[in-house]
């Protein structure tokens, strides 16, 4: 058998058929296999909550454009939203975690197979639930509608009185059960990283990567659960006659707010934490020195896991909690700038005085410094409450967390596809087509959602399917539109790149970018076993010592 | 030096510079979001003391967040293009695993500055938010509903319709307007950026906010929060005026609808349909609240929530079929024919 391809079972006799080979990958348990199911999944909806962003933005590249009608707006940046965050962001980062985590820890898998693959394909189901609105949101007797009621669903709008039909509910149902798949990777991930690590690796030696998945995992079981039982109150309200959020019947609207937002920001840092993750595993690769300040970079994570827990009303400045409350979320919010800049202040740290090799990866991850001090700038803007009366719910908010989602965290998700493209296909992907991606997709980030901030500050709300012409709106409405085709061209780019790559890259072999975690020690794709012998290390880069015995890291490492 | 480029609608009263910042910032903010994308809904160019407020505050955000920007951009282009590996240069650099000093530095400063603009926030929330009404203010009630504005005035027994009218509060004789916010259906928000920041309209949770604006003229905003199909068109104006002519105004709408002793043939029309079901002209059997308030109609200025001129063909327009101005507006298609459209137009028309 070659080192290139993970073995099918019953292989070796002859070529399995495709019919033997789909059933290989429905039944699988193996967390690589179930790690890749994640990101091909993620990224086909990356390519359906594209073309939503698209029809969004064709719709408001002029003022009183017909592209589309207000309904069909509403729901495509309904779906969009959804989408994005829920099926695409979530899904590709459990997926690098499904495929990373053991091998990075030196495991044979994750702790619970079976519930990883019952996790993935309760995602699975999820999202395809959620788009079979379009059929079945009506019901059986015509045409379908998605949810049209904003990915954050404030009550009143999703009671029965203000959404007849079934669009609600199936973007309720679908986020419930991705849900509980979501806390089922979730608690893999906390007993993986806690249980599995090999022999020396003690928790202040493990990868970063781990540091941030655990923080994540902790995370994803504190905030989902009261989304999830939010839902259930909304399906109780719509159904069983319940008031919850039902204010005609004197329940209250702000009550769902608290319970969306109480998950709605810690998502944020649960979306990011991993994508921090990358970055602190590529930025010391390519600039050939640890990562600055491990220790530091740990309890900055810790301490942005709790307080993200404690931040999540200044999304609710304009709600009119009253002088206290929006002081104290006005001192919470402040309060995590601080370990979010450190991060940032540790990533130059470890750049500065190395040698930096600027390959695709590293390109992402640099854009990504980049954007997430902007994120972080304008974030502070934000989260001062009088600032914030103005600036929320206009196009800057939406400016601001596509800096967060897409500036940073998307781009260290491209920066991972390609620094782990050669050891999950065993192919090298080509350098210039990666470049290519590179600038296409910066140019078209920066013309799309710098804009945006402008036409937020000459105020612009979101969520509107045309504008009045006269505000000083529309130029710059022009400009963030042209800027999206730069990022679909970006996109296709990607695609191609990676399937081309997959058959015809140059063959990666085990240690491409001369790297020093664990998954670098084994071949490329590595075996189903991950390791023949599980490894034993003495310092957070074992490669490192063993490339280095004269001058290993455990001597310095405290 | 910075003054001569001051654009005339930004800084209309020449109030204090509460944080000393103005000079340093006034040009680039007022360059670039003032003079070139000149704008009604600018949030730079604030008309009333809570705007104004918020406008010092974002001076300082701005200032500050700028300042941070200027140095860890320079650290990373500094980074970016010095320590670059040379193709020929195979050997590893230095390994430097940390320094707890230079953590400490990066860790302090930027608390001390997070707690100075928590301290300049806090204060701008207290000033904003503690203001109670004094005696010779404007009560309003603004009502949200899908897709309009509803006002109403408790001390002075008149009402408004999307566009709301207020007085003009001089320095010396302040009389501003304070809005209590409530909603009939769905959340709202109330957002008029010249005039204040936005606070939402939330069905069984009454807001308040106010404004005292420093100049008369048309101020436009829109509804800020997802309140259904036709969230867009839920536009906003508001009216200052000097007090003579507010108070002109409000005598105006308190007299009922000025009808003929004898019905008109659209007056019947009107109200033997579904019309009054939904509208109320006052004096008339129409009394329905659902819909906006017919009895001065023709002081608007617009219709539809903004979204068209209140002109005779867009009215006719408008009752043969709504969905042509602003689609997935309740107001139902009333299939009436060309001649009763006629007589109710003209109907409408004497409703000054």
């Amino acid at each position: 058998m070659t080192t290139n391809s993970i073995p099918w079972p019953g292989a070796g006799v002859a070529e399995p058929s495709v019919v033997d080979r789909l059933h290989g990958w429905v039944t699988t348990v193996d967390h690589k296999r179930l790690g890749i199911l994640y990101i091909v999944y993620a990224l086909t909806f990356l390519i359906i909550g594209g073309i939503e962003a698209t029809i969004i933005r064709i719709q408001l590249i002029r003022p009183h454009a017909d592209f589309v009608s207000p309904e069909v707006f509403n729901r495509m940046f309904t779906m969009h939203g959804t989408t994005m965050i829920f099926f695409m962001v979530m899904p590709i980062l459990f997926g690098f975690g499904n495929y990373l985590i053991p091998l990075m820890i030196g495991a044979r898998d994750m702790a619970f197979p079976r519930l990883n693959a019952f996790s993935f394909w309760l995602t699975a189901f999820g999202g395809l639930l959620l788009y079979f609105s379009l059929v079945g949101a009506n019901g059986l007797y015509g045409a379908g509608n998605a949810p049209d009621v904003g990915w954050f669903a404030y009550a009143p709008l999703t009671s029965r009185a203000f959404s007849v039909g079934h669009s609600t509910d199936f973007w309720t149902l679908s986020i419930f059960v991705s849900g509980f798949g979501s806390i089922g990777v979730a608690i893999n991930f906390i007993a993986t990283i806690l249980c599995m690590r090999c022999p020396g690796m003690t928790l202040a030696k493990m990868p970063l990567l781990g540091w941030m998945y655990l923080v994540t995992a902790g995370l994803v079981v504190l905030a989902v659960s009261p989304l999830s039982a939010a839902q259930i109150m909304l399906i109780i309200d719509r159904y069983l006659g319940g008031h919850f959020f039902d204010t005609q019947a004197g329940g209250s609207a702000v009550m769902w707010m608290h319970f969306f937002w109480v998950f709605g920001h810690p998502e944020v840092y649960i979306l990011v934490l991993p994508a921090f993750g990358f970055a602190s595993e590529i930025i010391p690769v390519f600039s050939r020195k640890p990562i600055f300040g491990y220790s530091v970079m740990v309890a900055a994570t810790v301490a942005i896991g709790f307080i993200s827990m404690s931040v999540w009303a200044h999304h609710m400045f304009t709600v009119g909690m009253g002088r206290a409350l929006n002081t104290l979320f006005v001192f919470t919010t402040m309060a995590i700038a601080v370990p979010t800049g450190i991060k940032i202040f540790n990533w130059l740290g470890t750049m500065w005085g190395g040698k930096i090799e600027f390959k695709t990866p590293m390109l992402f991850c640099t854009g990504f410094i980049f954007q997430f001090l902007l994120a972080g700038l304008t974030g502070i803007m934000l989260g001062s409450a009088p600032f914030n009366w103005q600036l929320s719910n206009s196009y800057f908010v939406v400016a601001h967390f596509h800096y967060v989602i897409v500036g940073a965290i998307v781009f260290c998700i491209f920066a991972a596809i390609y620094y782990w493209y050669p050891k999950i296909s065993g192919r090298m992907y080509n350098e210039r087509l990666g470049q290519l991606h590179f600038w296409l997709f910066f140019i078209g980030f920066h013309l799309t959602f710098d804009f945006m901030h402008f036409v937020g500050l000459l105020g612009m709300p979101r969520r509107i399917y045309t504008y009045e012409p006269g505000r000083g709106w529309e130029t710059l409405n022009l400009i963030v539109t042209i800027g999206v085709f730069f990022q679909a061209a970006a996109i296709i780019v990607m695609l191609v790149n990676l399937v081309w790559s997959y058959s015809r890259g140059e063959k990666a072999g085990a240690d491409p970018w001369d790297a020093w975690t664990l998954e670098w020690s084994t071949s490329s794709p590595p075996p189903v076993y991950n390791f023949a012998a599980i490894p034993a290390v003495r310092s957070r880069r074992p490669l490192w010592d063993l490339k280095h015995p004269d001058n290993p890291d455990w001597r310095y490492e405290e | 030096m910075w003054r001569r480029v001051t654009a005339p609608q930004l800084l209309q009263t020449d109030t204090t510079d509460s944080y000393g910042m103005k000079p340093i910032l006034i040009f680039g903010v007022e360059a670039i979001a003032g003079t070139y994308f000149s704008s009604p809904t600018n949030i730079f160019a604030p008309a009333s003391t809570p705007a104004r407020s918020i406008f010092d505050l974002s001076l300082l955000v701005l200032a500050v967040t700028g300042a941070i920007f200027l140095v860890v951009f320079t650290l990373l282009v500094y980074a970016v293009s010095k320590f670059r590996r040379r193709t020929d240069d195979a050997q590893e650099p230095a390994q430097v695993y940390g320094s707890n000093q230079i953590e400490l530095a990066w860790t302090v400063i930027p608390i001390l500055i997070v707690a100075a603009l928590f301290m300049a926030t806090a204060r701008v929330i207290a000033d904003t938010e503690k203001v109670t009404a004094p005696k010779n203010s404007i009560a309003v009630i603004a009502i949200g509903h899908q897709f309009w504005w509803e006002f109403r005035y408790p001390g002075l027994g008149v009402a408004a319709v999307n566009e709301l009218h207020v007085p003009l509060s001089e320095p010396a004789y302040a009389t501003p307007t304070f809005i209590t916010l409530l909603s009939a259906d769905t959340d709202h928000s109330f957002w008029v950026p010249r005039l204040a920041g936005k606070t939402d309209l939330i069905p069984n949770h009454p807001n308040e906010m106010w404004i005292d604006p420093h100049e008369t003229g048309v101020f436009l905003g829109q509804c800020a929060q997802f309140c259904g199909v036709q969230h867009a068109k839920m536009l906003l104006r508001v009216y200052v005026q000097p007090r003579s002519e507010f108070d002109r105004w409000v005598e105006e709408q308190k007299q009922p609808a000025r009808l003929s002793t004898d019905p008109s043939e659209g007056q019947r029309i009107f109200e033997s349909t579904a019309c009054i079901n939904c509208h109320n002209v006052a004096g008339t059997p129409a009394n329905g609240s659902f819909g906006p308030d017919l009895t001065h109609l023709m002081s608007r200025d617009t219709i539809a929530a903004g979204a068209a001129a209140n002109t005779p063909a867009n009215l006719r327009l408008w009752i043969r079929n709504p969905n042509a101005i602003k689609p997935g507006s309740l107001m139902p298609a009333m299939q009436m024919s060309d001649h009763d459209l006629d007589a109710i137009c003209a109907y409408l028309e004497t409703l000054r």
